[in-house]
């Protein structure tokens, strides 16, 4: 890996929290709680790979959660309502975030706004036009969605390795290599680095911003027809707040939210420590769901304090900067 | 203050305003209307000013940190706890406590933001994000999942009571706003806050203390949003820790935008804040009384940003470089 530090600590956490619950409850390490915890984070898993590349291009998507939203009820409908097969679909609404992703990322380029704000219209868009397509939650009864919710993967110890887990995971994987050794994830790289200096490399800012917003939008669109499988229905109100989860899972994975550094096997990371914390609260029984957000602001916390702590160390050790406080 | 508004700068957004109360004149009659009942001026109009006095609270909060060049996203969740103090503590200790722990803690919170952003150099949209996710947990603690509610009469009044007919959450507004205005443009501040957001270095350079002065803008929007948390919970008489502000701090920034204070920071107007927060507000009564459903609001919410945005944008003023741009 490129960047080991801030991963090496994100795993870290992640297996001392793993076996602090497992002292205190004895049942915890199973593959039954482990495929669980791969298969109830696997949207956000997706989701959030996707999440990374836009964060370390510099750049940031608010929009995530709304398309998953947008995507749960435009899969059902078209299933339900118009009779469509269920791959046709899917190919459609995957075209459909393509194509908004890319829409984005142009505005984003062209008009040199701050991907906060666009993405942000973005997020009020699909969600509008999820709530005008429809306000109820569709069931969807296709028998595609019992088969795949019916496979599994079954390692020794009771665990089911579910198909949308399988997915997430064939999803990281894909993402890490394409981050890691490809030209496009190079580019990537450099673009959170500096986009001036990329500019003047010769690498095509524009259409590589296009690119990463695409990218971010076809993975919010495949974890929203993984959601649909995972809850066998479309709703418009459905993953609200997903982008700040995803957020925060990509920045506890030790990704700059800066730009310039990070990987997709820390997001991943980052996904199953909040998935933790929740198992967590499930097991314990007692405290509220709530927590979840607590600790999640916590470790959201440690790491940015984390980063900025070793961003300071660079600074001081590389050459001085000309600037506010000079010694 | 005024002489500058009625030149050219915010006349749009006047125009704007107008246009959207005329439209919504003619889908209902009865808009203008106005009538006194128990003390207390009612009408769609009122109600425009009334509902959108929390939007409005919070825009004026967030118009300086944006001034500064920064962010503040998590003013939604500081309304929830503020309202969650509020309503816990009304009942049994009475308004002065319920409303001092309530701002309070806006204080604390927009302290711990001011820190991270002046103090660690933490980027706004970041450092204001931890409080986001945290704080409506936070909320949640205090009121302990449950839907708090009260019958304190003073801080009942405070979300429905009124001053002359007027509503008393729109007379709250007008009085931070002139406060705001008074402390920001009747003394030197105001500059200073746009200077840092100009160009911090070169402030700091200059002399001006720009640590203190953003972390004092922070400190001023998490005040700012205790006390449009505290209104909001008065005026259901409960709080409700999940969506109480609930999106929120999108809507303020996008009454900051809409005001044509830009996001890059360097410049702010008070007023047209306020106007954008009347815009928004105008818009979703307006849908409302049309008798679409308000689902539609999120999709004109979002045709108005880009509108708005793409007239902000410095590339837009030369339409020939922007179809030369998106030609390459």
């Amino acid at each position: 890996m490129r960047r080991l530090p801030p991963v090496a600590i994100t795993a870290m956490v992640f297996v001392v929290g793993f076996a602090l619950c497992t002292v205190q409850f004895p049942n915890f390490a199973s593959t039954r709680v482990a495929a669980n915890l791969l298969t109830d984070n696997a949207f956000l898993g997706i989701v959030a790979a996707g999440m990374t590349f836009v964060i370390i291009s510099g750049g940031i998507d608010l929009s995530v959660g709304s398309v998953i939203g947008f995507t749960t009820v435009f899969v059902a409908l078209a299933i339900e309502r118009l009779g469509l097969p269920p791959l046709v679909a899917f190919a459609a609404i995957l075209l459909l975030c393509a194509a908004f992703g890319a829409a984005m990322g142009a505005v984003i380029h062209v008009f040199d706004m701050p991907p906060f704000i666009v993405t942000l219209a973005g997020m009020f868009l699909a969600r509008g036009a999820s709530f005008l397509m429809s306000t109820e939650s569709t069931p969807i009864s296709a028998p595609l969605y019992s088969t795949v919710s019916d496979f599994a993967v079954r390692p020794p110890g009771g665990g089911r390795l579910t198909a949308i887990a399988l997915i997430m995971l064939a999803v990281v994987a894909a993402g890490a290599v394409l981050l890691h050794f490809t030209r496009f994830g190079a580019n990537v790289y450099a673009l959170g680095g500096s986009r001036t200096t990329t500019a003047l490399m010769g690498i095509p800012v524009g259409s590589m911003t296009v690119r990463i917003y695409m990218l971010s939008s076809v993975l919010a669109g495949l974890a929203g027809i993984v959601f649909s499988f995972y809850t066998a229905a479309g709703y418009s109100l459905s993953a609200v707040g997903v982008e700040l989860d995803s957020i925060a899972a990509v920045v506890i994975g030790g990704t700059l939210l800066t730009g310039g550094q990070g990987s997709v096997v820390g997001t991943l990371l980052g996904v199953l420590i909040q998935g933790l914390i929740q198992t967590y609260i499930n097991f314990d029984g007692t405290l509220s769901s709530w927590w979840t957000k607590i600790v999640t602001g916590i470790l959201l916390f440690a790491f940015i304090a984390l980063q900025q702590a070793m961003l300071g160390i660079a600074r001081r050790a590389g050459p001085r900067k000309a600037g506010v406080h000079k010694s | 203050m005024m002489s500058r508004l009625l030149q050219s700068r915010g006349l749009a957004q006047i125009i704007a305003l107008l246009v959207i109360l005329a439209v919504d004149r003619a889908v209902s009659p009865q808009f203008f209307d106005l009538r006194m009942q128990d003390g207390r001026l009612f009408g769609s109009l009122i109600d425009v000013l009334n509902r959108g006095a929390p939007v409005a609270l919070l825009a004026l909060g967030m118009v300086l940190v944006i001034a500064t060049r920064g962010i503040d996203l998590s003013v939604g969740a500081v309304m929830a706890i503020s309202g969650a103090i509020a309503a816990s503590l009304a009942d049994a200790h009475g308004l002065p406590l319920a409303l001092a722990a309530a701002l309070g803690a806006g204080l604390l919170c927009g302290l711990w933001n001011g820190f991270l952003v002046a103090v660690l150099g933490i980027q706004p949209i970041v450092a204001t994000l931890i409080l986001m996710v945290a704080g409506r947990g936070v909320a949640q603690l205090i009121t302990e999942g449950r839907i708090v509610t009260f019958t304190a009469p003073d801080l009942v009044w405070l979300g429905n009571g009124a001053v002359l007919g007027v509503p008393a959450p729109v007379v709250v507004v007008l009085g931070m706003l002139i406060v705001t205005g008074a402390v920001v443009r009747g003394s030197a501040l105001g500059l200073l806050i746009e200077a840092t957001g100009g160009n911090a270095r070169a402030s700091e350079l200059a002399g001006i203390g720009t640590r203190g002065m953003i972390l004092a803008v922070y400190v001023w929007c998490g005040l700012c949003a205790a006390l449009a948390g505290v209104i909001a919970a008065a005026d259901i008489m409960g709080a409700d820790a999940n969506n109480a502000g609930l999106w929120l701090e999108l809507d303020a920034i996008l009454a900051v935008v809409i005001g044509g204070t830009s996001l890059f920071g360097g410049r702010f107007s008070l007023v047209l804040a306020m106007v954008g927060a009347l815009i928004i507000q105008a818009m979703n009564t307006g849908i409302l009384l049309s008798g679409y459903p308000p689902e539609f609001n999120l999709v004109v919410k979002a045709a108005v940003v880009l509108v708005v945005l793409l007239l902000q944008s410095p590339r837009f003023a030369n339409v020939g470089v922007v179809l030369g741009r998106a030609r390459q």
